[in-house]
């Protein structure tokens, strides 16, 4: 097969808008004191800010006009997500944008009109997609669905499920009848002990062991719109490309925050900016950086493209995870000792590189998949 | 002519790819060099300035520049879908290449009138061949250090010195040269002046270098008591090391307005992706190796991200905090870009990574060898990678000097 490796990039009015609005919004409701004060609290966002950008219809930019959305597509997400990564915004607007796509892809109308309206509105919902295999292949899963009567009995374990506590539902992965199956999990029918919040290495992050054994819930809830299959492939990629914004925002403050103290702090009588030796990785993690915002940006715009869209988003997400490793570990050696403290705001977006990297697959998965999909 | 129609465009490319279809040569049975840097006989120079002047002739080079001085005057997208068609009919390069893309563009943009009209024309017609005079023995990447001396003596310069790394020195017949006016100036960098000097002046000397591929392409040359007329003065003087690092902007493509068609060809990544499928690494096509396709994606996304970020750059709102971030990281990127991938599809030969060009096992005659060493005549020339890095640290990033 010859494959073009051009790829291509566009930005649409709408994009610059929100790229805008977001940028000043997250600024303001998110500084880093307030990021660092929602490290100890229990749901890692403040309400009045998920309030405020359900508000300003953020949650319904890639919904349908029909299903209480704005109408827009994913690309215009992407410079949303962008600017909340580089505030490191906590809280549930990935994980529920995810659901959305989900339930958009996988649902009947019926199940769209059940619950999109509300989370356009700002009920945030979550994905629970992942097991303790660990296996990065979303259709290889233990947990299972059977029927009784009317009704579906979930047992299993799911984990590292973002958001599991603020979600109003989740989409849950099966095994139904032998076949993969997604299936919407009200949280009203979850146990009482379902959740057990996890220690993550993000700790902007709040992410849940879920247990499903013995959950019931009504047979109508299995998404049926689409083969799950597709759906959960569709969920991959829509999250790839989230967190490869997410990590690229991070990736751009990460850097300003280095250069900030590499044009401050001086050792032998110099500012420690000037010495080539920490100049000129400097440079190198703002290059990974343009990298990955181009093939972030283009990943945006050809989301959609039938196989162009897949390859594009796997370049961005391992550019992205690859500069913001970059970064931030330099992040944390040029500050020196202090690097070494919590203190430091270097740990955070290392700790953030770890998370965003390690979802859906890492830089050298995703080149694994590129490999597979281009030669 | 402005806001050409689609019309235009489509019939102006029709013709040129007729055009290039028809004239581009077929193989002239010698080695053609793929830079302009690897110029290193007669034979090559002869046939590459031949071909240069039948595309200007044929108004597929300049279309872009003044008419006054040999251009055609036309926007500058008709030449871009010039040069698109010439690079697709695989024409070779432009020869004539530091004054197509330094000296040419230079002075269309700080030039007299009388210096454009003197020669821009037959600069685009390869009448005459320019070479550069920035780099000495002793003073290399401290480029504002250069002490080749021009002292005024009557309507004439008199210059001594030395310069190196003189690309086609041997072909050229005016050299853009820094050289020392002042040597009491309060700074280095206000002793210096810009010259046009013409090469045939008594006094100038080149003698080839060979280069680490063994073959020729630079000279050094040398000047001893050269004299060459007052008016090769270019700006004023003291104003040289101006003029000099628009020149460099030039060189790294960090400034556009050049005539169009292209001074080097590069490999296509993709051409690597056809190596790893017919080279044999260890008993098997090395597209099968897993650590050879990880690395083949990550040249691919490498690649891919340049093209993007170069069309980003037309992208107003996504370069706003540092909008000479791409323009100014470009050269220092894709040149050690380019090194990587000659050096790993050489890898990638597996056993017959050991030939080189003049083996008749030579994969390719030995090309990716071969392009692996002339690969570090973009990461040293120019400016090294190392003086990119305090470039792009200190004028992008905003850090102190080093």
């Amino acid at each position: 097969m010859t494959f073009s490796n051009n790829g291509s990039i566009g930005f649409s009015d709408e994009q610059a808008e929100l790229l805008e609005v977001a940028q000043r919004f997250c600024r303001e409701k998110s500084p880093v004191d307030k990021v660092r004060s929602l490290l100890d609290d229990e749901t890692g966002h403040d309400p009045a800010v998920w309030s405020e950008l359900a508000e300003l219809g953020w949650l319904a930019i890639a919904v349908p006009e029909e299903f209480g959305g704005v109408g827009l597509s994913l690309a215009e997400v992407v410079p949303v997500v962008e600017q909340m990564g580089r505030s490191l915004m906590g809280g549930p607007f990935l994980s529920t944008t995810v659901a959305a796509q989900a339930v958009l892809h996988g649902g009947t109308d019926a199940q769209k009109n059940a619950l999109l309206p509300d989370l356009c509105a700002g009920t945030p919902a979550a994905v629970a997609l992942m097991e303790g295999s660990g296996d990065w292949d979303l259709t290889n899963m233990s947990c299972t669905a059977s029927r009784d009567g009317d009704a579906l009995v979930l047992s299993g374990t799911k984990v590292l499920v973002a958001d599991a506590a603020t979600a109003a539902w989740l989409v849950v992965s099966v095994s139904l009848e032998g076949s993969a199956a997604l299936i919407i999990v009200p949280k009203e029918t979850l146990g009482d002990d379902a959740l057990q919040r996890e220690v993550v290495i993000d700790e902007t992050r709040r992410s849940y062991k879920v247990t499903l054994d013995g959950v019931r819930v009504s047979a109508d809830q299995v998404l049926s719109g689409a083969s799950a299959a597709q759906t959960l492939a569709h969920i991959e990629l829509v999250t790839s490309l989230l967190l490869a914004a997410e990590m690229c925002g991070g990736t751009a403050s990460c850097i300003d925050y280095t250069v900030d103290y590499l044009k401050t702090r001086k050792q032998f009588g110099k500012l420690i900016g000037s010495y080539q030796a920490l100049k000129h990785p400097a440079v190198d993690a703002l290059i990974a950086y343009e990298q990955a915002r181009s093939h972030v940006y283009a990943a945006a715009h050809s989301f959609s493209a039938q196989g162009e869209g897949e390859i594009a988003t796997r370049m961005a997400k391992a550019q992205a995870a690859t500069a913001m490793s970059f970064a931030a570990d330099r992040a944390i050696q040029f500050h020196g000792g202090f690097g070494f403290t919590y203190d430091c705001d270097a740990q955070l977006y290392r700790r953030r590189a770890f998370w965003g990297d390690s979802q859906h697959g890492d830089s050298a998965y995703q080149r694994k998949r590129l490999a597979d999909l281009m030669f | 002519m402005s806001n050409p129609t689609q019309q235009e465009l489509d019939e102006y490319r029709t013709e040129a790819r007729a055009w290039f279809t028809e004239n581009t040569p077929k193989d002239p049975g010698f080695m053609l060099p793929l830079t302009f840097m690897e110029v290193g006989t007669q034979q090559q120079f002869d046939f590459l300035r031949e071909w240069q002047n039948k595309v200007w002739a044929a108004g597929y080079l300049g279309a872009n520049w003044p008419e006054q001085y040999g251009g055609r005057g036309l926007p500058e997208v008709f030449q871009n879908l010039a040069t698109k068609e010439m690079s697709r009919a695989g024409g070779p390069i432009m020869i004539n290449a530091i004054g197509l893309s330094w000296a040419g563009p230079l002075l269309l943009d700080m030039g007299t009138g009388e210096e454009r009209a003197r020669y821009i024309k037959n600069i685009l017609s390869a009448e005459d061949i320019w070479c550069q005079g920035f780099s000495e023995p002793e003073n290399g990447s401290d480029l504002g250090n250069a002490q080749t001396k021009a002292v005024r003596d009557g309507d004439e310069w008199v210059i001594n010195g030395s310069k190196i790394w003189t690309t086609q020195g041997n072909f050229a017949k005016y050299m853009i040269l820094l050289a020392r006016t002042n040597p009491d100036a309060p700074t280095k960098y206000k002793g210096l002046s810009f010259f046009l000097a013409p090469m045939d002046a008594p006094g100038i000397e080149t003698t080839p270098i060979r280069k680490l591929t063994g073959e020729y392409g630079f000279t050094q040359t040398f000047f001893t008591d050269a004299r060459i007329p007052g008016d090769c003065l270019m700006g004023e003087e003291g104003e040289g090391w101006k003029v000099a690092m628009r020149t460099l902007e030039y060189e790294r493509g960090a400034r556009g307005g050049q005539p169009g068609g292209y001074v080097m060809t590069y490999p296509d990544i993709t051409q690597v992706v056809e190596l790893a499928k017919t080279a044999n690494y260890n008993g098997k096509p090395a597209i099968e190796d897993p650590l050879i396709r990880d690395e083949l994606v990550a040249l691919l996304m490498e690649s891919r991200s340049m093209r993007l970020s170069s069309a980003r750059t037309g992208i107003a709102p996504l370069n706003q905090e540092r909008p000479l971030s791409i323009p100014l990281s470009s050269k220092l990127a894709s040149t050690e870009f380019m090194k990587h991938m000659a050096e790993f599809a050489t890898r990638l030969q597996g056993t017959r990574a050991a030939y080189y060009v003049g083996d008749v096992d030579a994969h390719e005659h030995g090309i990716w060898q071969r392009g692996y060493l002339n690969s570090f005549s973009a990461t040293i020339g120019g400016g090294t990678s190392e003086i990119q890095h305090n470039i792009v640290g200190e004028h992008v990033l905003g850090l102190p000097k080093s």
